[in-house]
């Protein structure tokens, strides 16, 4: 899956030569190898013109500094898809390779190994997994395996760390000068050494049209025979991981496991969330063990004094009071109500919103990590055909509930135009966002648990329902599913972190500005009594058909703007709980956030955009009337 | 000797791929998964109800929408029992 974050959007990058680029398939540990060589900051980028991203970083070693590039994981060379055709041009402009190959599934990744050793560059094997390779009885002879290759090969065990500095060592060594491999191994008989390739892929189709191309039964045929060469298999006994893997993609206790994951991750997001909110440790009700410190007290014990001290500086009901402090509930700052600039604008984010933002990536990650999610596709395609989707929509859904933008832009992996549609056009609608569950989650916990599942209960019903009506009326077929399951794994703690940094500090950097202008704009359309207008205008739709306050309206309008300032609002309004409830359905469904309606327009074009924008409103209109109608009281 | 479907297989039954019926595009992304003419597969569970098939190939799973692995024949060995 090609790495997606936070509001990660295309840029034009400009290709300079990479010393060492990453080259390998899916699900090999690239990135965590990737990771163990350049530490922890690290660029994202798009590649210009396409849909898939990499990442670039630096390496230091022995006083010298080299950019690394990892390349998206990619099966081939032969341009199928976006993810080969990056990782050509890629390699195009590289000057070293590393290989990174898995030695559990060596004959699957030789295919690409030698398609790469076709490309004539200086390059290095990476036999990672060894420790994996090991424990499951297979044998690799290395010395065998690197004079049949003719380049260097290297076991590594990215994830502990183990051969990374041999690899880094054995990479610097390669001659960069002479543009392809180095002697190591050459077998010198078959070996026409004019090109530099060792005598494996020296075959009568190999170089026809002029370009480095390998005739598919060939390759299958010479990997074969490579690793009939270089492999023994052991027997082994069936382990538990194993046992796991088969369980989760049984029909009946695959459902078990997917719901057994799924709740813990919810608890986890939710315990860890407000442990760095500062609510204490517990699951439900009152937390067991109280905490000292968190965002929340941070925000109550250092900030609100000194905020109340230019409170007096100001003075109660002056401009730059209501615009930087903004109103006092009863002679206080209240950070949720106040709406002020530097009350409300910056606990919004970092008081309210980031620790669930926190909480909330490093769950995916392990996720992600643990290579559970394309089992829980695998185990979710039914359902998900059902709504005209196969499986892997699951994946961007469950981005959209980080936050939508990247959720929508991630429908790219879906294959054609239709599924890419249905699914974004679900994300926008009926997927909240972590931003817009931690405000639904600190605004209406408050009143009980059971609101807060009620919400969540009403938008996943929203969800099944457009989409099966969108399943049905929408055309195209549907394609089917085709993924290779990873074993599962422990993931690299080093990996799940520098992900996790990269999606927070994307977060406050796409975030922070936007909330601080929401507040602003709220601010002053408050202070120069434009709400008023408009809330008497819209008065008979949102009283009559939603049951909601006419002042309502200023919200749902802000939450185009950004969904957890806006839910915010709700706060001075005195809502009872049935209120609660529409206007939190009301807001999460009506008008997706600014930045994801720009995404949604870019990934679907004006007519599809437009399309989806509709069926959002009569969404919206008739949920939120069926809420009122229904709920007697 | 048998040839049949690739979602006809049963359970922990191994069978060889004869031939794929897809178009190019189908066949590119099932050979990068490697699977292609000629390769042994073990068929290890479908996940029922019109679910994907899941199939080992060179030792990792794969999961096959159904529909796809319809189009998929491979040929049993029954001449042992």
């Amino acid at each position: 899956m090609a790495e997606t974050w936070h509001g990660v959007t295309a840029k034009k990058t400009n290709r300079v030569s990479t010393d060492i680029l990453l080259v390998g398939q899916p699900n090999v540990g690239k990135s965590v190898l990737f990771s163990r060589m350049t530490g922890i900051r690290t660029i994202a980028s798009n590649y210009p013109g396409t849909t898939v991203g990499y990442t670039s970083g630096r390496m230091r070693f022995a006083n010298d500094i080299y950019d690394v590039v990892d390349a998206p994981g990619t099966y081939s060379l032969e341009p199928l898809d976006d993810a080969a055709r990056v990782a050509v041009n890629l390699i195009d402009d590289a000057k070293r390779i590393i290989n990174v190959v898995d030695a559990t599934h060596l004959e699957r990744h030789l295919t690409l190994t030698l398609e790469l050793l076709a490309q004539g560059k200086p390059m290095v094997i990476a036999l990672n997994m060894s420790d994996e390779a090991r424990h499951k009885g297979i044998e690799i002879d290395i010395k065998k395996l690197a004079l049949r290759l003719g380049v260097p090969v290297i076991p590594t065990v990215a994830r502990t760390g183990e051969g990374v500095r041999r690899l880094i060592l054995a990479t610097l060594a390669l001659d960069i000068d002479k543009q392809k491999v180095p002697g190591i191994g050459y077998e010198k008989k078959g070996g026409r050494s004019v090109t530099g390739h060792p005598h494996i892929l020296h075959h009568p189709e190999a170089n026809h049209k002029g370009h480095k191309h390998i005739p598919e039964q060939t390759v299958w045929r010479r990997v074969g025979k490579v690793v009939n060469d270089v492999q023994t298999l052991h027997h082994h006994h069936h382990t538990f991981g194993e046992w796991l893997e088969d369980a989760s993609v049984h029909p009946v206790w695959g459902g078990l496991v997917a719901m057994l994951v799924l709740a813990v991750s919810f608890i986890l997001i939710r315990m860890i969330g407000e442990f760095l909110i500062g609510g204490g440790i517990g699951i439900v009700g009152n937390p067991w063990v109280e905490l000292p410190f968190g965002t929340e007290k941070l925000f109550d014990v250092a900030w609100k004094p000194v905020m109340m001290k230019l409170s007096g500086l100001l003075g109660e009901g002056s401009f730059l009071h209501n615009l930087f402090i903004g109103q006092l509930i009863g002679g206080q700052i209240d950070f949720m109500q106040s709406f002020g600039i530097l009350t409300s604008g910056l606990f919004i984010p970092l008081g309210a919103v980031l620790p669930y933002i926190v909480s909330f990536y490093f769950v995916l990650g392990l996720l992600e990590d643990t290579g559970y999610l394309p089992r829980l596709a695998v185990f979710l395609d039914n359902v998900m055909h059902r709504l005209g989707l196969h499986g892997y929509a699951i994946i961007p859904t469950l981005l959209g509930l980080g936050c939508n933008v990247p959720g929508v832009m991630a429908t790219r992996i879906l294959e054609t135009k239709r599924q890419r549609f249905i699914t974004a056009t679900l994300i926008s609608i009926a997927v909240p966002c972590a931003a817009l569950q931690a405000m639904i989650i600190g605004l209406v916990g408050n009143r009980g648990l059971w609101p807060v599942a009620l919400i969540y209960g009403i938008l996943f019903v929203v969800w099944i329902l457009v989409g099966l009506i969108l399943r049905f009326t929408s055309k195209g077929f549907r394609p089917e599913l085709l993924i290779e399951i990873p074993p599962y794994r422990a993931p690299s703690w080093r990996a799940l972190g520098s992900k996790l940094w990269m999606r927070v500090t994307g977060f406050l950097k796409e975030a922070l500005p936007v909330v601080l202008g929401a507040v602003v704009v709220v601010n002053l359309l408050y202070q120069f009594n434009v709400f008023a207008y408009i809330a008497r205008a819209t008065a008979p739709v949102m009283s009559f058909l939603w049951g909601l306050p006419k002042e309502a309206i200023v919200p749902l309008l802000v939450g185009i703007l950004r969904k957890d300032v806006a839910i915010g609002m709700f706060a001075p309004l005195n809502l009872t709980i049935k209120q609660l409830v529409i206007g939190s359905v009301v807001l999460s469904m009506f008008f997706p956030c600014i930045a994801t309606l720009v995404i949604l327009f870019r990934e679907l074009g004006w007519k599809d955009g437009l399309k989806s924008i509709g069926i959002m409103l009569a969404a919206v209109i008739v949920v939120g009337a069926l809420i009122n109608f229904l709920w007697p009281g | 000797m048998s040839e049949k479907l690739l979602t006809d297989l049963s359970v922990n039954e191994e069978a060889e791929i004869v031939k794929i019926r897809g178009g190019r595009g189908m066949q590119g992304r099932l050979r990068a998964l490697g699977l292609a003419e000629g390769q042994h597969v073990k068929k290890l569970s479908g996940v029922g109800f019109g679910g994907p098939v899941i199939i080992l190939i060179n030792r990792a799973q794969v999961a096959i929408g159904r529909g796809m692995a319809r189009r998929i024949i491979v040929r049993t060995d029954h001449t042992n029992g």
